[in-house]
């Protein structure tokens, strides 16, 4: 499982004011903090940057791999950034990966990126038009995104398919949807494709004390379905993974001591599956 | 081998609710979808509420408003009107003069109302504040305690204000009318809300909000029917609550029961369109699953239980 730490995002202020005043402390402080936490990879999330873009790009680069022995994840749509941060990419670290691009033509130049530089990206399987109704309209995109990596010469062992989490607060049906979408990509390729997902947004806009309940116990079902790779707090991947033999067994039906956590464990599940209606105080009822 | 018609049963079941003292009426209470009586229980025919207001309907349209012209000054006369020549089963009073941008009446004005309509009047009553949400808990926790033990409904409570309107209608022996804005899950959390305040889920009438035909009218549909299979098909205690559809006030204020035949003749008839509109509208939420509904026009009314009476067959 390759954890990629989420916390380097323009939508967090204290990063937003750092990446402004180029301001290294907080940000090589966020990256030691996900490294020491179990992330393998750092997610640099600089927004659109349309301008200054590829010196943003450039500069996170740097700061992130002079603080931790990690790769960087480039995640911006500005295409020129993404090359810039390439170029400084230090790969003794392993590969970087470029997210992302997508069934919308505009997306395409990235794969040409990923052939030039020979580094992983991620493929959102979501068109120009609306969003994917279940899985099977998430492989059909995976397929048609996987035909076009071989045409620009990407290896598919390069590409990360990621079915796109949405809220389960306003798009509930979505969550088992993609779960079983993990486990349609695995079976495209022999060998299995590779997924990710973007963990945290199941749990956005849900109260703050079950965010991390939702992402923790999601991430178990997926990481069940196959998922190989999650842009997360890796401090929650971690305290998942010591939850993980208590999940599987509730999940197998056994009871465990805890009776206050196997009640969390099933609600949380039948909520994913969709079994009972979502509401914030789903734990309550 | 003869077809057999495959038939759909739930686990749930929607609550019936029981209002109104000497005259009562009782509302829910099926265990299958709309009206599917080839495959489960309807114990209960939907219930149609007449609204009358407390002021004058003056931007009511005028096809509607000429119903009640020689009425609508005296809320009293007014239901009374409603119940003896309109025969209606219940009443919806709304105290839309309370609010701040109508008369911004005060609550002791609205207790004499709600006081009046209930002398006037031995059928059920719904009372409605004017979706001011500072305002409702001002006014609905007063005429809640002048309508004690009357087993009204008491409505709309919403999240911003739902706990001194549900501690009301708690206290004074009331049903309560929960209202969220066209959103199944915050509908859920407002009914869990209210119920883990120690009222009881029975008594609760959900509003997942209304819409006109033309208006917003299938996501009022698709939330309904989705709280509506949540209740059977998920046996969801919370979503079990019958539900309200408040069509008259949504379809009166649209442009296509108002417009006139000079402007739009294409339209035909103005007065046929605006009762078409609001019977249109309730029977689409009748199959969406709604059990009470608050209507204006008699003529539409009409029209609605006549569907009813052939959908119960």
């Amino acid at each position: 499982m390759l954890v990629i730490g989420e916390k380097l995002s323009i939508i967090a202020k204290r990063v937003r004011e750092a990446m402004m005043n180029k301001d290294k402390g907080p940000i090589q402080e966020i990256a030691k903090a996900q490294y020491e936490a179990g992330a393998g990879m750092i997610d640099a999330n600089i927004g659109p940057a349309e301008d200054g873009g590829e010196e943003i790009m450039e500069w996170m680069v740097t700061t992130i791999q002079e603080a931790v022995p990690l790769p960087v994840c480039l995640d911006t749509t500005n295409y020129k950034a993404i090359e810039a941060g390439l170029k400084v990419h230090n790969n003794e670290y392993g590969l970087p990966m470029i997210n992302s691009t997508s069934n919308d033509p505009e997306r395409f130049p990235m794969l040409e990126l990923a052939a030039k530089y020979g580094c992983y990206i991620i493929a959102l399987t979501v068109g120009k038009g609306g969003l994917p109704a279940d899985e099977e309209e998430r492989a059909a995109i995976a397929a048609e995104i996987m035909a076009r990596a071989m045409e620009y010469g990407v290896p598919l062992e390069h590409l990360y398919l990621d079915p796109l989490v949405l809220q389960i607060a306003t798009t509930q049906d979505q969550a088992i949807k993609v779960i079983r979408a993990v486990e349609v990509f695995k079976q495209l390729n022999e060998p299995p494709m590779k997924t990710l997902v973007g963990l945290s947004n199941i749990s956005n806009g849900c109260p703050k004390d079950i965010r991390p309940i939702l992402n923790k116990y999601f991430f178990l079902m997926l990481l069940n379905a196959g998922l190989d790779a999650a842009i997360a707090d890796p401090a929650e991947i971690k305290e998942a993974m010591e939850e993980k033999p208590l999940f599987d067994a509730v999940v197998q039906g056994q009871e465990i001591e805890d009776k206050e956590k196997m009640k969390i464990i099933k609600k949380t599940i039948d909520v994913i599956e969709g079994n009972t209606l979502y509401a914030h105080s789903y734990l309550e009822m | 081998m003869a077809f057999v018609v495959p038939k759909e049963s739930f686990a749930g079941k929607v609550f019936p609710v029981t209002i109104g003292t000497e005259i009562q009426e009782t509302f829910g209470g099926e265990n299958t979808l709309p009206f599917h009586s080839f495959e489960g229980e309807i114990p209960n025919r939907p219930l149609i509420a007449y609204e009358i207001q407390d002021i004058p309907p003056e931007d009511w349209p005028e096809t509607v408003r000429e119903v009640y012209s020689e009425v609508s000054d005296d809320p009293a006369k007014w239901a009374k009107y409603c119940v003896d020549e309109l025969k209606a089963k219940a009443i919806a009073l709304r105290l839309i003069g309370t609010h701040p941008d109508q008369k911004d009446l005060s609550a002791d004005d609205a207790v004499k109302v709600v006081k009046e309509v209930l002398e006037a009047v031995k059928v059920p009553l719904i009372i409605l504040g004017s979706n001011h949400v500072d305002k409702d808990s001002e006014v609905l926790v007063k005429v809640a305690e002048v309508a004690k033990d009357r087993n009204c409904i008491i409505g709309k409570a919403q999240e911003a204000n739902y706990k001194t309107i549900a501690a009301a209608a708690m206290a004074n022996g009331h049903k309560l009318i929960a209202m969220s804005e066209l959103d199944i899950n915050l509908s859920k959390q407002l009914n869990i809300l209210i119920t883990q305040m120690g009222f009881e889920k029975e008594r609760l009438i959900t509003d997942p909000m209304c819409s006109a035909l033309g208006y917003g009218l299938e996501y009022t549909y698709s939330v309904m029917e989705r709280i509506r299979l949540a209740a059977l098909a998920q046996n969801d205690p919370v979503m079990q609550p019958p539900m309200l559809a408040d069509v008259g006030m949504y379809v009166w204020k649209i442009k296509e029961t108002q417009a006139s035949e000079e402007d739009l003749p294409e339209w035909g008839s103005l007065q046929e369109r605006g009762i078409l509109w609001e019977a249109v509208t309730t029977a689409s939420l009748l199959l969406a699953g709604a059990e009470l509904i608050i209507m204006r026009h008699p003529k539409a009314v009409e029209l609605v239980e006549r569907f009813i009476d052939e959908m119960m067959g």
